[in-house]
């Protein structure tokens, strides 16, 4: 089975995208393709005009470590590591030193409003300061392309719309993208541009130019 | 070091799991202690099972092809004595006597010991005396008693102490110490050979084993071919524990018995240990492939699991090695004859075992960690 057909599309840096469309529809399978961990079975993934899927596993991996930033669904922060040390990750994966990541990482989560929180544990939170963590985490090494997957499905409607508008306001730029999958209309109001997904086909734009 | 925060990382996950650790850490820890408790055994039976041979020191003996340990001797002809007196590269060679005897002691107790009979004019492999003069043992009815675990069976006798022993009379001339305790659990006395044989009802022949000492090491295949030709065995010294060691290893079921026991003992800490850390594994999957999404290579997760197996599995050994030790320790103490000892080899067999059971978690962890798939993650 296919899930996701025939798809062309393009992000440009600056803005913030967002996928809609049912479930099933093959929105996450193309956000996989984009950012490096799902292999298309044909068709390319230019990122500057570079293909990435043409790049060897390693290559591919150091792509996704320093051109994209995940926000997953359910964050996956480690509950074992303090949000300091699970927003540092990106650095220790690059190698950079221990105590220069962690003292980076406070900077970032000082950017989400989680300044005093630095040694304490992920399920001490609130939802919503997880995923300002999560957020935290993904953009800490500086990503091109931000990927947020389903951002505000643990929310609850008012901390879902604050953060989407905090990544607007504070973590969306001019040389970085923002890919969002959502089901979530009540955050579309923020989106630059919808994008809707329907039996794996980009189907129509709902919210400026396909 | 290239990889040493992710390592960190690994070393936190792991250590901040303080029920997974723990588990991890007893089932190592157990396994050590029972692999090092059986092997430490066996190596005390040995020990002490070498004991004469050690005590003795002699560097080449000489004895019947059927005897399979020190306290088995099978008495040798006086001719092989002269025989081996005359083969080439032989220093010097004497007899010993090895026998047993019931001692009568003063409260008129019987208590059963070891005799050995020195040679008269040499007193090879005599003991180191902590009291008295080796010179009295010459003096009438003279015995040196060894100050070992099994002293106290003779109520601990001082210098110039009695006992009848075969309805003769014996006085104690020395205290010995020496390197090793028997494995009889019975006490021993040395004296010279004439005295022995007069006081022990012995067969025919006395001699239980001429004892060489070698003018070159170069020697040993000559008369050991010469003592071939006569019908007997010359075996070095590490050869004689050799053949001891073989015959408590495969005759006599010890060695089968803590064989199995240490295989079992791994068994158990590989169980416990490979369960609980696949368990964690499985419980950090979903952030191991979060990782890889993240941009995590194989390798790097492939060293961070195999740094926390090897980390646990050398603190279990540590743990164990520890334990084991204090409980011989207690042992010992409280039982002075109790026969375990720790030694570099069944340290390494036990490291090598535990390096084992690291290596089988770790290689089902990484099996279980390169399989999944960032893309799962995304799925949810």
């Amino acid at each position: 089975m296919t899930a996701v057909k025939e798809v062309g599309m393009v992000a440009h840096y600056g803005e913030m995208l967002f996928i809609v469309g049912p479930s099933g529809s093959g929105k996450t399978t193309l956000l996989s393709m984009i950012s490096g961990i799902l292999r298309p079975n044909a068709g390319k993934v230019l990122v500057k005009g570079e293909d990435i899927w043409a790049l060897t596993t390693d290559r591919l991996a150091e792509f996704r470590l320093s051109t994209i930033g995940f926000v997953f669904q359910d964050y996956h922060l480690f509950p074992r590591l303090t949000t300091a040390e699970n927003v540092a990750i990106p650095l220790i994966l690059k190698q950079k030193n221990w105590n220069e990541s962690i003292a980076e990482a406070r900077k970032y989560l000082e950017i989400v409003g989680l300044k005093d929180r630095g040694e304490t544990l992920p399920v001490k939170l609130s939802g919503g300061e997880q995923q300002r963590v999560a957020i935290a985490r993904a953009i800490i090494g500086g990503p091109e392309i931000l990927i947020m997957d389903e951002p505000t499905a643990s929310l609850d409607g008012d901390t879902g719309r604050m953060i989407i508008a905090f990544v607007k306001e504070k973590v969306l730029n001019e040389k970085r993208c923002i890919l969002i999958v959502t089901h979530d209309a009540r955050i579309n109001e923020y989106a630059d541009r919808i994008l809707n997904m329907e039996d794996g086909h980009l189907t129509n734009a709902v919210k400026g130019n396909e | 070091m290239k990889h040493l925060g992710i390592l960190r990382i690994g070393f936190k996950l792991l250590i901040n799991d303080k029920a997974k650790f723990s588990a991890l850490l007893i089932g190592i820890t157990f396994a050590v202690f029972l692999m090092m408790q059986m092997t430490a055994m066996f190596a005390g039976i040995l020990n002490r099972a070498f004991s004469t041979v050690t005590n003795i020191g002699a560097s080449m003996w000489i004895m019947d092809p059927a005897v399979n340990t020190a306290s088995s001797a099978i008495p040798l002809p006086n001719y092989l004595l002269d025989a081996v007196r005359s083969m080439d590269g032989v220093l010097h060679a004497v007899p010993i006597f090895m026998g047993s005897a019931m001692v009568k002691l003063d409260s008129g107790v019987y208590q059963s010991a070891n005799v050995v009979g020195l040679d008269d004019a040499s007193l090879l492999g005599r003991p180191n005396l902590e009291q008295g003069n080796i010179q009295d043992i010459y003096a009438d009815k003279a015995f040196v008693v060894v100050h070992d675990a099994e002293y106290p069976k003779l109520e601990s006798p001082v210098i110039g102490g009695g006992f009848e022993l075969n309805d003769h009379h014996g006085r104690i001339v020395g205290i010995a110490r020496v390197a090793a305790n028997g494995l009889n659990g019975v006490p021993t006395l040395y004296t010279t050979y004439s005295r022995a044989i007069e006081y022990i009802p012995t067969t025919r022949f006395t001699i239980s084993y001429v004892l060489v000492e070698l003018k070159t090491v170069d020697a040993i295949a000559t008369v050991k071919a010469a003592v071939a030709r006569l019908g007997y065995v010359a075996l070095t010294r590490d050869e004689f524990n050799q053949r001891i060691s073989n015959f408590y290893v495969y005759r006599t079921g010890i060695g089968t018995n803590i064989l199995l026991m240490t295989v079992i003992s791994f068994i158990v800490g590989l169980s416990i240990s490979g369960q609980t850390f696949f368990t964690f594994i499985l419980e950090n999957l979903e952030k191991f492939g979060a990782l890889k999404a993240i941009g995590a290579k194989g390798r790097d997760l492939v060293y961070m699991i195999l740094f926390m197996a090897t980390f646990t599995a050398l603190t279990g050994y540590g743990l164990g090695i520890g334990l084991v030790t204090l409980m011989i320790s207690i042992a010992r103490y409280r039982l002075p004859n109790y026969a375990a000892m720790i030694t570099f080899g069944n340290m390494g067999l036990a490291f090598g075992m535990v390096l084992l059971i690291a290596g089988i978690s770790s290689y089902i962890g990484i099996r279980k960690v390169l399989k999944i798939e960032p893309f799962d993650i995304f799925r949810g």
